[in-house]
Formats: structure tokens, C-alpha cells, sequence
């Protein structure tokens, strides 16, 4: 661990997540990296239950709870009211999970991201709408169950690559992250907020109960979505300039879809196919890296 | 200053005025000329207001709502199909007891594509907790704006200011626009209790149990309740300021009417002229303008309509299914009292259609031959 991690807490202990659930670590490392001037802005998520029932609050900044499809929205409103206050120097924190990014909440955050909004928003990912009981959003994988993908039909088609829509945008950083790199993560938040403009952290958070894993192989698995080129970490500056932030073991994609009961049904050759994906998807962004980026000409 | 104004620029200079700090707005015909103003406004900085071009209705509303909650005045506008996508953040701002104040230009709902007159938009959102006020022409826009964010700040309701399509929102009319010194004595600065402050960290809107869910409720209709003892008191304190007077109805020739012609909005000038012309002719007829919409000024109507024979409801909106919205309300307010008058409920004017003094007048003439209401409603002025 990176000697330069913040000790000060902003999330309390008391807090409604389950064990192990990659959400709740990735708020507590974002707020290390934010401090306390921040403000959180929270759609309905499983951070909708996690914080705490009025009259309680889990966090020690100010949180406005929101609807499902208004993270980028409500987040942009928050902004402007600081703005017209003179409080520019205070982080707006949209913090949302896969369903109210990927899915519902796509609309709001192209909008935002377009204006190029002041504001940081954090997609924590667990692939699925947990908080509701494991329905199947664009951002589950292919071949995985969910309730609403049973393994009579599992996910058909691949995961919706969110930041290639952002990267579309041209938005000044976008970057990916994962709870088992918590420095990388702290140092990309940091980044984030010093970013002028829009900025958006996908982040991969490991939910034993929608995955079927037990709490002790949260990070585990989390460590090998990265080892075997799952979800790589890396940062796109201006939606075009890639940095690949981890150089990956290559193993190979059975290790971590083994560990997991809701790939459990996978035979072979599904696995051979989603190992294909794999290594097309990271040939591509290899490729991306290696790019010049567009150079504006004065 | 007197300027000849359309009502939707009526209603921009009224946000201005108000010093709104934060505008967010999706354009739709025909409130597009509202915020077209407000920008040109922010632009030339004659208006310090931040103003978010967002991409669509819904996300108008939640960044409205989240810089209310984060202390600033904020305003937006809409109509038809662009408040319908508002419809789950309408009841979030009034559950969240935020004083937002929007205008919104009434337009018929798709389909077919209409742009024109027509209530059934805003009386849709009848229940999402919003005070709601009908005006009839210009300057009562104008004025209205400013007093609906005193009335909002004092009892924490966001406040709907509606008026007609094309009838006001594109018609151009002699305008007083108050100084800015007169406003600003009036209506002061916008100084919540509770925002979102990283000075004193609170979460605001989050999960409520059983346990306390009802009586925050309960708390939003005892705010409707307050806005009922205080708008009188608003609105003279208006007229003392301004010297122009609105309350949550108005009475013309109510006194020794034995029939009473009710509506609202645009409809109520032609209105006008019709009790003035029946009076001339000998029939004992009075006029109420139903301003306030939420909440239902109970208490005024009972005392006018008490002692009365009959009244005759004008809506230009329909509740599928069932009468006259208006109509329906008034009939609802009689429920349980004695000596009140029956009620004659015509339909007029969907879709932009006008509502002119014959119409009005054949409504009148039909409802005083008929010894009772032949149905829930009866439609008027369509093509036979």
C-alpha cells in the first residue's frame, strides 16, 4: 500500500452494505481522496440503502439522494448552485452505480458530459441491478446469470463499453479503476477533481450476493477481473490519449470465472468465446494506446 | 416602466425580477420564447443567473431541484408532453419541500400533435403536490411569478404559474414591469434553513421507513393548509406594494347573482364581457375566476356559491372518464353543505379551440332553461 494513503474517514462504520461489497470501499476510498469539502449526489443504487435511513447519514459530507435517471443531472444543479455561491472550489461527487449509468441513467450523463459539467462522477459497477435483487443491466457480461437472464438464457452479447460513449464525448478524463487498486484509485479520483470539467471513474466493484462469490474472494476476484484482461485498468485524457495503468499477468479467463457461481454454467466453449473476447478487446486497446493523439495545429 | 409584452416574455421578466439564481430549461412550443429571454437576459448580464441548457425536461427538474436543495432560487418552464416527462421529479420537488417555481404554458398532450390551448397538461400533475395558479393575462404573469416565490419560501411548496397557450404565451400586451428596488423590498433574498452545506453535513431525500413516511406526508398537506391562511394576506401585501390585487379567486356581480359562471385562465375576458351584456339584459348573473388551483380554495368558493341556484363551470381540460376537472373540484367543495347551487359543467376549448362570448353565452342560456344538469358534462363548440 502506497505510503501517501489518506487515514481521514468520511464514511462511518454502522453503514447498511453487505460484507465485502465493493461499493461500500470504493465511497470510502473516493472520500479519502475528495475530503470534506465534497458533495455527494446519490441516484437510487444500493448507495440508496448503504447510507442509512433518515434520520441517519453513513457519510460525513453533505448527501442529496435523487432519482434513478438524474445522477448527471442532479449533479450539474449542484454544481450551478456553488458556482453562483462562489463555492467553485467544492467537488461535486456523482456517485452512481451500473443500472443509473449504463443504463437509465445514460441520457443525463451524456447531457452533462457534453456541457462539460464540473463534476466527478464515479460508476461503481457490479454488473447487474443488485440493489433490486440481481436483474441483468447492459453492463452485465456476457454469459452471466442474473434473475432476469436465467441460465436457461443466460446474457446474450457483450458488456456495453461505457467509456468508449464517453471517450465519443471528448471528455477531458475518464479513467477505469478497481476496489483491489485502492491507491490507483485514490490517485485517479485526485486526478478527477483536479480535472477542469467533466470527469468519470468506471470503477469494478465485486458484489458477492449478485455474484455468487463468498465475502473473503471480493478482492480476489476483483484482482483477477484485471490479471486476465477482464477489465483492465488504464485513463483517457480528452477521449483520446490512452494510458494503460497495469500491466496484466495474462491468465487466462477461467481462473476468474471459476471463482464465480454465477458463470457456474459455462461450458467450453462459451468460455473459449468470452476468452476471445478478451484478447480482441485488449488487442484493441493496445492499439488505442498507441495512438498519437489529435494534435489541435495553431 | 410600461413595455408591450408577450406573456411569455411576461413571465421572464417576472423570474428576472426575482433575481433567480439558477435557470434549467428543455425548449417546447410554445414556452421556448420564456427561456430564450431569460438567456438573453444571463447573456447581456442585465440577469447573474447560472443557466443550464440541459437535454431534456426531466433532467430540467433535477438540476432545478438539486440547486434548490443546495440553497439557490431557481426557476424553469415547460408545457404539455415536456411536464409530463417532469411528472416523477414534480412529486420529488414538492416531497422535498423545495420552493421552486416554474411556468408552465398550458398545451394540449399528444396524441394527435397539438401545440395549442389546452389545461389537461398541468391538472395532470394535480397530485404531485405543487401549489398550482391559473392567470389570465400579462401583467397578472408577470406579477404572479414574484409572488410565487414569496408564497413558496414561506410554506417550502414549489409553485406552478399556468396560462393559456397562444391566448397569453404569444399575444402581446401592455406590461407595468415593477423597478427592481420595488421587487427587492418586497420580496427579499432567498436565505434557507437547511442546503446542501459542507459546513453542517446532512443527507437530504434518503430512505424513510414506515416509521416517519406518513407523517412527513401529513406535513406537506398541513404546508397546503398554511398556503390557504396566508395567500390573501400575500396577495394584499402585493397590492399595497404594486398596486395590483389577486387572490386565490376573484368575484365579479357575485352578490345578488342567482347563477354563476366559473373559470379560469384566458377564458375568464370573454367571461367578462358576457355578465356585463346578460346583466344589461336583466339575468342576475355573477362571475368567479378560479385562480388558485392547489391548493382547492375550499372555503372561498363555499362562501360565493352558498345561497346560489345554479353555477356553470367552463373547462377547457377533461378527466377521461368523468367531467370537468374544475367543475369536478367545485362539485367535491358543495359536498356535505346545504343551500348551494347546482352544477352545470361544460367542456370548451381543447386543443385550442376558442372560447369566445357566445359560446360562453349559449353555456349561460342553456344552464338557466334546464331545471337540472342533463349530464356530468356537456361538450360546447365542436364540429357537427
Amino acid at each position: 500500500m502506497n505510503c501517501n494513503y489518506p487515514h481521514e474517514e468520511h464514511m462511518t462504520s454502522g453503514h447498511l452494505a453487505c460484507q465485502a461489497c465493493g461499493g461500500a470501499m470504493i465511497m470510502r476510498h473516493c472520500l479519502k481522496a475528495l475530503g470534506e469539502d465534497t458533495v455527494c449526489v446519490i441516484p437510487a443504487s444500493c448507495w440508496t440503502i448503504i447510507a442509512g435511513n433518515w434520520p441517519y447519514n453513513a457519510l460525513k459530507i453533505p448527501v442529496l439522494h435523487t432519482a434513478f435517471e438524474t445522477a448527471g443531472a442532479a449533479s450539474s444543479g449542484v454544481k450551478a448552485a456553488l458556482d453562483i455561491k462562489g463555492r467553485n472550489k467544492t467537488n461535486v461527487l456523482a456517485f452512481a452505480g451500473d443500472g443509473g449509468t449504463f443504463d437509465i441513467g445514460l441520457q443525463s450523463l451524456s447531457g452533462a458530459t457534453e456541457r462539460n459539467e464540473d463534476i466527478i462522477y464515479v460508476c461503481y459497477d457490479n454488473e447487474a441491478y443488485m440493489n433490486t435483487g440481481i436483474q441483468r443491466s447492459s453492463a452485465t457480461p456476457e454469459g452471466a446469470w442474473t434473475t432476469t437472464s436465467p441460465e436457461s438464457m443466460p446474457k446474450q452479447g457483450p458488456k456495453k463499453n461505457i467509456i468508449q460513449i464517453l471517450c465519443a464525448h471528448k471528455i477531458p478524463y475518464c479513467a477505469t479503476a478497481n476496489v483491489a487498486w485502492p491507491d490507483d484509485l485514490i490517485r485517479k479520483v485526485k486526478k478527477a477533481a483536479e480535472t477542469r470539467g467533466t470527469s468519470f471513474i468506471h470503477v469494478f466493484s465485486p458484489c458477492p450476493p449478485g455474484w455468487k462469490i463468498p465475502s473473503e474472494q471480493s478482492i480476489e476476484v476483483a484482482r483477477l477481473a484485471v490479471h486476465t484482461k477482464v477489465f483492465p485498468l488504464y485513463e483517457v485524457f480528452n477521449g483520446e490519449e490512452y494510458h494503460i495503468n497495469i500491466e496484466p499477468k495474462n491468465l487466462p479467463v477461467e481462473n476468474y470465472l471459476k471463482l464465480q457461481g454465477r458463470f457456474a454454467h459455462l461450458n467450453v466453449e462459451e468460455i473459449k468465446k468470452i476468452q476471445n473476447r478478451v484478447d480482441y478487446e485488449w488487442k484493441v486497446l493496445l492499439q488505442r494506446s498507441m495512438m498519437e493523439s489529435f494534435q489541435l495545429v495553431m | 416602466m410600461k413595455k408591450v409584452l408577450m406573456g411569455n416574455h411576461a413571465a421572464s421578466w417576472g423570474a428576472r425580477l426575482s433575481r433567480v439564481q439558477m435557470i434549467a430549461a428543455y425548449p417546447i412550443t410554445p414556452q421556448t420564447h420564456i427561456v430564450e429571454e431569460l438567456a438573453e437576459m444571463c447573456g447581456d448580464g442585465s440577469l447573474k443567473a447560472k443557466f443550464l441548457k440541459v437535454e431534456s425536461e426531466h433532467s430540467a427538474m433535477a438540476s432545478v431541484i438539486a440547486a434548490e436543495s443546495a440553497g439557490v432560487r431557481s426557476f424553469t418552464a415547460s408545457s404539455s408532453n415536456g411536464l409530463a416527462l417532469m411528472h416523477e421529479l414534480l412529486h420529488w420537488a414538492a416531497g422535498a419541500r423545495l420552493p421552486i417555481v416554474m411556468v408552465n404554458v398550458n398545451r394540449a398532450l399528444a396524441p394527435g400533435w397539438n401545440i395549442w390551448a389546452d389545461q389537461s397538461d398541468s391538472l395532470s400533475q394535480r397530485d404531485t403536490g405543487w401549489i398550482q395558479f391559473y392567470v389570465e393575462d400579462n401583467q397578472e404573469v408577470l406579477d404572479s411569478v414574484i409572488m410565487a416565490y414569496r408564497l413558496a419560501e414561506q410554506v417550502n411548496l414549489p409553485v406552478m404559474i399556468c396560462y393559456d397557450a397562444f391566448y397569453l404565451s404569444h399575444t402581446y400586451e401592455p406590461v407595468d414591469i415593477p423597478r427592481q428596488e420595488t421587487v427587492d423590498e418586497w420580496l427579499p433574498s432567498y436565505e434557507p434553513d437547511c442546503f446542501l452545506d459542507t459546513k453542517n453535513p446532512s443527507a437530504f431525500n434518503g430512505l424513510v421507513m414506515p416509521s416517519h413516511f406518513m407523517e412527513m406526508r401529513y406535513k406537506l398537506q398541513e404546508a397546503h393548509e398554511e398556503t390557504l391562511n396566508i395567500v390573501d394576506e400575500i396577495c394584499e401585501s402585493f397590492g399595497k406594494q404594486f398596486g395590483r390585487c389577486y387572490g386565490a379567486i376573484e368575484t365579479v356581480h357575485c352578490e345578488d347573482a342567482e347563477l354563476v359562471l366559473i373559470t379560469s385562465s384566458s377564458a375568464t375576458s370573454p367571461a367578462r364581457l358576457v355578465v356585463e351584456s346578460l346583466r344589461d339584459q336583466g339575468m342576475k348573473v355573477g362571475l368567479m375566476k378560479v385562480r388558485m388551483f392547489r391548493p382547492f380554495p375550499y372555503k372561498f368558493i363555499r362562501k360565493v356559491l352558498r345561497g346560489k341556484n345554479k353555477a356553470v363551470v367552463v373547462d377547457r381540460n377533461f378527466s377521461w372518464g368523468k367531467s370537468g376537472i374544475f367543475a369536478a373540484e367545485i362539485r367535491d367543495a358543495l359536498a356535505n353543505e346545504k343551500d348551494v347551487p347546482d352544477i352545470y359543467s361544460f367542456i370548451a376549448g381543447l386543443g385550442g379551440k376558442s372560447i369566445t362570448p357566445e359560446l360562453l353565452t349559449s353555456m349561460v342560456i342553456e344552464a338557466a332553461e334546464n331545471p337540472l344538469p342533463e349530464s356530468p358534462s356537456v361538450w360546447k363548440g365542436m364540429q357537427t
